[in-house]
């Protein structure tokens, strides 16, 4: 029954009294509801969050989509050119949140893989750790402060004029985000981004009247920032659902591994008393016995 | 043409009105036309028919009717007035923002902030602009006064919403 028991908490590679073996069970059970309980705040936070998220982003949708429409109904191409590729990689400082940070950081690896003539600006430190080690050449600009605070239109305005005023030059440029679908699911989309040349030589601009270089700068300018804004909030959703998701997961798992240990506590407890008793027993019989 | 005429009776299906002009095919007669409004946090008409739309831009104020030549326009801040199917009219004033009118009849306008007029304050209105004003006076650099009259445009085109 001993050695059962130590086979039972495989961590305990040596046969070690019971006593000890039940205090280590016991602090690594209080361990391990703490954790859940911390879970189970997050994941309580983190709806919240996203019911907040959801209901901005609702409103922000039309706008986002609005702002795209030109960019389609005009046919506008990408530039014929060779000034290099721009990704903007929308992502958040935060952790804890599934697989929201390493797939943007995938497909931006593979991205530059394929196209080494690309520039990067993250937002977010998240992705900025993830591209650091082996891209560190190809990131132009890193934006931080990000997903604390739900965003808003300033900030992506505030993003668009330092990547403007950088004055980084691009044949062709794409937005890098999660857009969200549904509580437990969301896809890594990209929006295409366009330069002020790749505008103006659209197949379908003359059909726009009376439009002169200023109208188009200030445009693209305009709608860079609402662009990004509509991927921060879209961005800002599917974190939050998918942390949400990935705290709950956590909670269910911490609480599968206290069931068992508080199952392995009360065995080796039973064990212990048995042992003792049995040490007495025999004991008692012992000097019966002799007597 | 088919692609068209397929997002303007995709448009009328969504606006929920079931006009005559479905059948009719064809880009010169488009009796109505489709207006999105938004702001960043807020939609005002998403993919809407509406009869006319007037709008403040660099370029001068122009208004939009069904079937109006495409353009791309800078919105200044000013009053935005639409003019609805049912005949009602509805003014907005707007920050900034720009306005794409497509070839298909379909108007986005984004502005960066837009609110009803009639929730406007005139009174806080002429503070803002004796405010921007003294700005302008005391502005040092270039970027500071070229922030205190953009703050000043604005709230001129305030007091004349608010009149």
């Amino acid at each position: 029954m001993f050695s059962r028991s130590a086979a039972i908490i495989p961590q305990c590679s040596q046969q070690v009294r019971g006593m000890a073996t039940l205090k280590m069970i016991s602090i690594r059970l209080k361990s391990v509801k703490n954790i859940q309980k911390i879970t189970q705040s997050m994941k309580m936070v983190s709806a919240a969050k996203y019911t907040k998220a959801e209901r901005e982003l609702k409103l922000a949708r039309p706008y986002g989509i609005g702002a795209q429409e030109f960019y389609k109904k005009a046919e506008v191409k990408d530039e014929e050119g060779e000034k290099g590729q721009l990704i903007i990689a929308v992502s958040s400082d935060r952790g804890l949140c599934g697989a929201v940070h390493s797939s943007i950081g995938r497909i931006v690896k593979t991205d530059i893989a394929a196209n080494p003539n690309t520039k990067v600006v993250i937002v977010g430190d998240k992705v900025r750790n993830i591209l650091q080690r082996l891209y560190a050449k190809n990131i132009a600009m890193v934006v931080t402060e990000v997903g604390r605070k739900p965003a808003v239109f300033g900030d992506a305005a505030l993003v668009a004029q330092s990547i403007i005023n950088s004055g980084i030059e691009f044949s062709k440029g794409k937005i890098l985000f999660n857009a969200f679908r549904t509580v437990v699911s969301f896809r890594t989309t990209e929006m295409p981004l366009y330069s002020q040349n790749a505008v103006a030589n659209a197949s379908k601009l003359p059909v726009y009247d009376s439009l002169d270089s200023d109208v188009i700068q200030s445009y693209t300018e305009f709608s860079l920032a609402s662009l990004l804004f509509y991927s921060m909030k879209e961005n800002a959703t599917s974190e939050q659902s998918s942390r949400m998701t990935a705290m709950d997961n956590a909670s269910k798992n911490a609480g599968e591994m206290i069931d068992k240990l508080t199952m392995t506590f009360n065995r080796t407890r039973q064990a212990v008393i048995t042992r003792e008793l049995i040490e007495i027993i025999s004991g008692a019989a012992a000097l019966e016995t002799k007597n | 043409m088919e692609r068209m005429a397929l997002t303007r009776s995709a448009l009328r299906l969504f606006s929920g009105r079931f006009t005559q002009a479905c059948q009719v095919r064809g880009y010169a007669d488009a009796p109505s036309m489709s207006l999105t409004f938004a702001a960043p946090s807020q939609v005002l008409y998403n993919n809407i028919s509406v009869k006319q739309i007037d709008v403040p831009s660099f370029s001068g104020s122009f208004g939009i009717l069904p079937a109006h030549v495409p353009t791309l326009a800078v919105l200044k801040p000013g009053v935005v007035t639409v003019f609805e199917n049912d005949g009602s009219t509805k003014k907005f004033f707007v920050s900034s923002g720009t306005v794409t009118i497509n070839e298909d009849s379909t108007v986005q306008l984004l502005a960066e902030e837009a609110v009803p007029v009639d929730t406007l304050d005139i009174s806080a209105a002429k503070e803002l602009l004796a405010q921007s004003q003294s700005q302008l006076a005391s502005a040092s650099s270039e970027v500071a006064k070229a922030e205190a009259e953009i703050s000043i445009e604005v709230s001129e085109a305030l007091v004349k919403a608010c009149e």
